[in-house]
Order: structure tokens, then sequence, then C-alpha cells
């Protein structure tokens, strides 16, 4: 190893390697990749972490389930269930509750773990396009990862389906409404699916499919998309928040050998102990409780896990008075088929559409490895803000009942309140937000323009006292002066008086227009300009207002 | 009549309460009970027994309800709503404001007075389990260290069996309706859990949650809770017996007094039961699930992100890497 700076202790490993594979020039560069330090880059790697548990103990669980819909006499050591007959699936999962050494535990962990996957995926995602680090060259990983969410849930609902349990078999019995629902094919879809009529199917291979699609294809293409997720990322070098030393061509933070992989370690035992001390000590899932499925019972309260609560909800709110309709001969479920399609269909393929959208209107194609604070994308951030909204209420309302009988308030009155949230709600926080982005944009002007308020007072000679501002620290300003001034709309016409292709017809207007409200309130932020911030930020609203967005530019 | 089967029954028409309590303290006074409770079930049985839809009112009373007692605390606590013959009341459009008593049976009242649901307080969408109300609060705090405080208030409890029981009586003779159940039919230990539970999942959890958690209902009305061990088995059985407020009745032909016990077994032992998993985090499904999930799962995550990127290492700097 010639290279002065390869750490020691990666030497000798290299050295062996290199001998045998020719990897060292791969190994060497690799080692040292730098990763920036920001708690919130964090959020991905908990589903990383998260999801290498559920492997581990999703493996250890399948030496002791049993996929089938065989019925049988329970007759293990959870005594009230004593005597009742049940599916095979069912009884193997009470088996393992109970009969197995730590079955319960690992059963715990597993599902908290797919609580917390799923949780950590969103949580990274609204990072993720809160900082606009979804922004070319990342669109892709940006789409993976909606991909894998998707998928996530669909792992999920197989997976809490397997017990067969009072829970779960509602779920099922949902989805198969849900693929009944689709118009056409939907009786189709629903039989291959069952494999006969609900519950078991012709041949009770209903479970039995659920496990292969659980425990082999979708994990598969999961880690398919992880290993993908993570070797584009690796490419890509990670996006970094706006500080001194960063630039668009350069990382700067630490070395993955030794420092992040040290605190990546680290963190992959902190997940692990989470999930740990969640499985020991709150109970997650408790299928004896639940009893066996009987498509005779039903609890109150049945509820999805959290990532199909959005699915729940609008279920619930969705009106079932006509919304049903029968044409030539053929029923439409209206009623089933918009709630499991339309507010997701908002709200994932929005996500999906919405960097190409952006890079439409703006016409900002450039490449960014600097992140946005969210307040310097107004708009982004309302619209953001909007769908997690309407995502949330959604959400809510899956849990009416719940929420109608720990806050004595009345059922209906939630469900009607949720149909109308569900609209206002989403318009409410956008225009909060924007407002509130470009509240923070002008405070940054005025920190940038006049300093910080010192908190000292000085009298004048002639007696006035003012406040004394001083310039902010380094720190402070090179994360003020991050952002960018808003593009300049592009003009209408060229310089001879040819219509731009960009601008023509009605796409091209649409653009336009577009542009021109995501950028007619921009608030200008420059380091000593006279007069700027909040005057200046008014000055440019009324200009634009009156129909000229050229002084945008500056 | 109706009669009830707890143990004090037969010395109570005009004997002193003190003398009750001195009595059942007697050496004897154990196996009287039970002699009387095997002759109440025995009365109660023969009862229950003949096919008829509803339990209706088991006339073997061997000791009678006071009547006159029970006839005063309708008047004082509530002919105000009811009508001073029990037929119920309607306001000036027609709309009942409280139903006619007539028929609903001395269960129905043991129910609603030892819940403290009736006499209700203000009429609503559905009245509340509360504290009773003095006169009938048998729930009252007897373990006193001093004697005369403890007398005074086992006096005031066995006061207030008594009103129940008068009142109970007093109703029932009005148009009889079923009767309280033995001790021995809503006894959780003699119930088939197993069954209970199949019961209990078709019939019950659909309103009360299969944990017996409660829930919503339309109307601003609810399933209540049944997890709390103030509900006692004597009204878990009344309760399905007589079908209070929202709840549907099941008659002896719908559930058998077998079926009520296997379902008070069921309850009994569910909320006795400890939770395996560690915090039942309120036993209500996936919503609290998801609610930990977030707070304590991502919220922990978050802080040692926060705390394991706030780590600067000593030695070595950060690094530019194009």
């Amino acid at each position: 190893m010639s290279d002065a700076t390869a750490p020691k202790a990666v030497a000798g490993p290299l050295n062996f390697l290199d001998d045998r594979l020719g990897s060292t020039n791969f190994f060497q560069r690799n080692v040292k990749k730098v990763f920036p330090d920001h708690w919130s880059f964090m959020l991905g790697e908990i589903a990383l972490y998260s999801f290498v548990i559920l492997l581990l103990t999703g493996t250890f669980l399948t030496l002791w389930f049993h996929p089938s819909m065989e019925e049988v006499v329970y007759n293990g050591s959870y005594t009230k269930l004593k005597g009742v007959q049940m599916s095979e699936a069912y009884s193997s999962a009470l088996h393992i509750s109970f009969d197995v050494r730590g079955g319960l535990l690992m059963r715990q962990i597993h599902h908290w773990a797919a609580v917390l996957f799923m949780a950590s995926i969103l949580a990274h995602m609204l990072r993720v396009f809160f900082t606009g680090a979804y922004r070319k060259p990342r669109e892709l990983n940006w789409l993976i990862g909606i991909n894998m969410f998707i998928l996530g849930m669909l792992e999920g609902l197989f997976g809490y389906s397997l017990p067969d349990d009072l829970l779960s078999g509602t779920g099922l019995r949902i989805t198969q409404g849900v693929a009944e629902s689709i118009p056409l094919v939907g009786t189709y879809i629903y039989m291959f699916l069952f494999g006969g009529e609900f519950p078991a199917g012709q041949y009770g291979d209903l479970i039995p499919r659920l496990y292969a699609i659980h425990i082999l294809l979708i994990p598969g293409v999961i880690l398919g998309l992880v290993t993908a997720h993570m070797m584009i990322m690796w490419h890509q070098k990670h996006t970094a928040m706006p500080s001194k030393n960063q630039s668009n061509e350069q990382v700067y933070g630490y070395p993955f050998y030794p420092v992040f992989m040290a605190k990546t370690g680290a963190y992959f035992l902190f997940t692990f102990g989470v999930l740990a001390l969640l499985g020991a000590f709150a109970q997650i899932n408790p299928i004896w409780l639940f009893g066996p499925y009987d498509p005779g019972a039903i609890s109150s309260g049945s509820q999805p896990d959290w990532y199909m609560g959005v699915l729940e909800g609008a279920l619930r709110l969705m009106p079932g008075q006509g919304t049903e309709w029968v044409i030539w001969g053929h029923t439409i479920s209206l009623n089933v088929l918009i709630p499991a399609t339309v507010p997701l269909g908002i709200v994932f393929g929005g996500a999906m559409a919405w960097p190409f959208i952006e890079q439409w209107v703006t016409g900002d194609k450039r490449r960014h490895d600097i992140n946005d604070r969210p307040r310097n994308a107004p708009v982004r951030t309302a619209i953001g803000m909007a769908a997690v909204t309407f995502y949330g209420l959604l959400w809510l309302a899956g849990a009416n009942d719940v929420l109608a009988d720990k806050f004595h308030v009345s059922l209906f009155g939630t469900t009607w309140f949720f149909r109308f949230a569900i609209f206002i709600g989403p318009v409410v926080a956008y225009i909060v937000t924007k407002r509130i982005c470009l509240g923070l944009q002008r405070k940054d002007a005025a920190v940038a323009g006049h300093g910080v308020e010192a908190g000292i007072i000085v009298m004048a000679p002639d007696g006035g006292f003012s406040e004394r501002h001083e310039p902010a620290r380094e720190d402070e300003m090179i994360k003020i002066l991050s952002k960018e001034k808003a593009r300049a709309e592009a003009p209408a016409v060229d310089a001879n008086g040819i219509p731009a292709p960009s601008q023509k017809g009605p796409m091209g207007h649409l653009r336009s227009r577009l542009q021109r409200a995501m950028t007619f309130d921009d608030i200008p932020i420059e380091e000593h300009g006279e007069g700027h911030g909040e005057g200046h930020g008014h000055g440019d609203e009324k200009a634009v207002g009156s129909g000229s967005g050229k002084q945008l530019g500056h | 009549m109706i009669r009830p089967t707890s143990n004090d029954d037969k010395t109570r028409t005009g004997i002193s309460v003190k003398r009750i309590t001195a009595w059942r303290r007697r050496p004897w006074a154990g196996y009287a009970v039970v002699l009387a409770a095997l002759a109440a079930i025995a009365g109660l049985y023969a009862g229950f027994s003949p096919k008829t839809d509803r339990a209706e009112a088991a006339g073997t009373a061997d000791a009678q309800a006071d009547l006159a007692n029970g006839r005063q605390l309708f008047n004082q606590n509530c002919a105000s709503c009811h009508g001073l013959n029990a037929e119920g009341t309607k306001d000036a459009k027609g709309k009942p404001i409280a139903p006619s008593l007539l028929g609903v049976g001395a269960a129905s009242v043991d129910f609603q007075v030892s819940t403290g649901r009736m006499p209700a307080m203000n009429p609503g969408a559905q009245m509340p389990r509360k504290r009773p109300i003095p006169v009938f609060d048998t729930e009252i705090k007897t373990d006193y260290s001093e004697p005369e405080k403890r007398e005074a208030a086992e006096k005031q409890k066995a006061q207030a069996e008594k009103n129940i029981h008068d009142l109970s009586g007093y109703i029932a003779q009005l148009g009889g309706g079923p009767s309280i159940p033995t001790a021995d039919q809503v006894d959780p230990t003699k119930g088939d859990v197993a069954l209970g539970g199949k019961l209990f999942r078709t019939n019950c959890a659909q309103c009360h949650n299969f944990t017996g958690q409660g829930g919503a209902l339309t109307g601003g009305k609810y399933a209540p809770e049944l997890s709390k061990s103030d509900v006692t088995p004597t009204q878990m059985y009344e309760a399905m017996l007589t079908g209070p407020q929202a709840m549907p009745v099941f008659n002896d032909s719908t559930l058998t007094p077998k079926d009520k016990q296997a379902v008070i077994a069921y309850l009994v032992q569910t909320r006795e039961e400890p939770n395996a998993g560690g915090n039942g985090l309120g036993r209500i499904g996936p919503v609290s699930e998801g609610l930990v999930g977030w707070l304590v799962g991502v919220g922990l995550m978050v802080a040692a992100a926060m705390w394991i990127t706030a780590k600067k290492p000593k030695k070595l700097k950060k690094l530019k890497n194009s």
C-alpha cells in the first residue's frame, strides 16, 4: 500500500484482497468516501437497519410458522383458546407466541421493525422532499424510494394477514373488496389472488400464496431496490446542507472509514436496541386477544397498521349513497374504487411526478448537490405541507371510531369533519406554510442586510435610542446566503420577435403562469444591499403584481 | 314476586340493619348463606328452564322485597321522569322523555341503578355509568380501621343493597320481567371460556372491541368499557338479558344462560389476563401501536441520530471529497 493516507488498519486486509481480486483501487477510493453530518441524513438508515432486522427476525419466524389454512383444534398452552377450531396458520402463530422460546419477542420485534421501517421511509422521504434533495441528478433514487414505500405497504399487509387472526381477516376482506372493485377485471383478479372464494380459496391457497409473496417475492424486490438505492447514492454522493466548505463540486464531511463507519455501525445498534426495547416492553398485534378469523365476527376499532391507515380513512369517509353504479349489468363500485386508488394516487403519483414538474416549470435543469432550506422554496414546502395535511387527515380519519370513543365526540361528527377537512385542510396548510416561509425569508433578508440585533441599546447624541446590529456569524451567513435568486422568467419572444418554443401554445402559457406563481413573491437576500429586506421584498411583490416580472432577477 | 339471591334476604323485612350485620357474623351464617343460595338457584333454575323467550320472573320468592320501601324510593327518585305509575312520560310534542318500566323486570332495575346510570342526571344520547346516588351506592368504602366508622359504612352499604332490592322488587311486581341472575349463574369460573370467546367475537366485539375496551356508536352513543373491574359479572348478565340503552337484548334463546356465563367467563378472564407482550397499549389494536411506533420508535431514533451526528471525533478532521 503506497498510499500514505490509507488508514493502517485497512492496509493489511486490502493487500490480501488486492492480491486475489485486484480490488485495491476500489476499496481505497471508497473507504475514504466522505459523508456529510446532519441528523436528518440518518432517517433513511433507520429504514435500512430495520429492514436488516426484519430479514433476521423474519427468518426466525419462518422456522415455526405453518402457512396453511388447514382446520385444526388448538391444544397449546394458551388456555383461553383451548379446544377452539382455527387454521393451522393461526395455531402456529400462537405456538410461536407462547411455546417457542423467544418466539413472542421475535414476533414483536419483527412487527415493530415493520412499523419503524415504514415510518422511517416516510420521514426520510419528507426530509428529501423538503430539502429538495430529489432534484437532478437524484430523481431516480426518489422514484425508487417511493416504490419501496408502496412495496412496503403491500409487504406489511400480506405480513400481518399471515397469522389469520380476526383483525387480519378483516383486512383481507377489505383487500378482496378492493380487488373486486376494479372495473371489468376485478372479479378475475380477486379469484386469481385468493384462489377461489374468500376467505380461504378453493384449496386453502390464500395463506400459502401470501406467505410466498411476503417472505420471498416482495423482500427480494425490496432488497434489489435497496441495493440500487444505496449504489446510486454512493455513486452520486450524498447531498449536503449549505455550510462552510461545502460546494456543489465537493462533499465536506467525515470519511467513511473510520468515522462514518463507526457512526453508522453504532446507529445500527441503536436501531436494534430501540426495536428490542419496543419488542420487550410494548405489546404489538396480540393475535391471541383477537381470536381466530371468523367471517361472521368483527371487532370495533378494527384498524390496519399505520401505513395502511390512510386507505382505511379514505374508505371510511367515502359516501356510499349513489356511488355504486350498475352499467350494462356490471357493478361499478366507485365507493371502494375511489378511496382505494385516488387519495394515494394523488399523493404518490404527485410525489413521483413532482421533480419533473418542478424542472419543467422552473426550467432548472442544473445539478444540485446542496440542499435547499425549506423556507427558500416556499411553493415546494407549501405543496409538501398540503400533501402532509391531506395524508394526515385521511390517516386520522382511519381511526375515527377510536377518536370518537376516546375523546367523546360524535362518530358521525368526525366523519363529516374529515369529509370537509381533507379538502379545506390542504388549502389552509398551503397558504399558512407559504406565508411562514416568506416570513422566515424576510427575517433572513433582514439579517443579511442589517445584521442581527445585538441586544445593545445605544443612545445617540441627540437623545434617541437605537439597537446596535452586528453582522451574523459566518456559518449563519453562509446558510442565509445559500438561497438562490429566483430564476428569471424566460422571455416570451427572442431577439427577433419569434415566440420562444417553451412559451408557445397552451402548455407554454401554463408553464409561464406557473413559473410566475412560483416566483412572483420571491424575496431577494443580499449581504450588503441598502434598503434590502422587508421593504424591498414588498416593493417587488407590488411590481410583479402589476404584471411585470422582469426585475425579479436583480 | 321477584327476589334477588343475595345472602341476607331472609331476614330483611322488618328487621333492623344492625341485626342483619350482627347475624352475618354468627358462626352459622356461612351455612345459612350456602343453603339460601342453593334454594335460590333451584328456584331460579325452575324459572329459567321453561322455553320462554325472555327469562320470566321466578316467582318462588321466599323472602319478599319491602314493597313499601321500594315504592317510596321509586316515588322519590324515579317517578319524576318515569311517571307515578311507572308508565313513562312524554313531552308536549309526544316525544318520550322516559320509557315505561312496566315489564322491564328486576334485572333491568338492578343493572341501571347499581351502575349509577339511573337515576339519570342529564338526559343525553346515552346515560353514562357513574357513582350511584348515596341511597343506592353499594360501592362505598367499608374498610375503615375505626369500628364505628366501619359499622356505619357497612350499615349504609347494606341499606343501599336493600334499597336496590326493594326497588327492583317493586318494579317487578308492577309488570314482571326478567329477574336478577343468581350468583351461581354469573360465576365466571364456571363458564366455558373458549365458547365465550367465540360468542363474544360474534356478538359483542363489534361494539365493545375484542378485549371489551368499548367503542363509538352512532348518534353520540357508545358501547361502554367492560374491561374495568367495577363491571360486575351480575351487571354483564343483566345487560345481556335486558339490553340497556343501545344494546340489543340477548334473551335466553339467543344466548342461553350457559352461553351468557361463558361470555362472562371470557370477559373476566380477559381483563384479568396479563399482557404477554409487555404494555398492552390500551388493547385497542394498531392505532395505539402506530402512535407508539412514531412517537417512541422514530422519536428515540431521531434522538440517537442527533446525538451521534453531534459527536465530533477528536483527531480526525473533516475531508473534502469530490
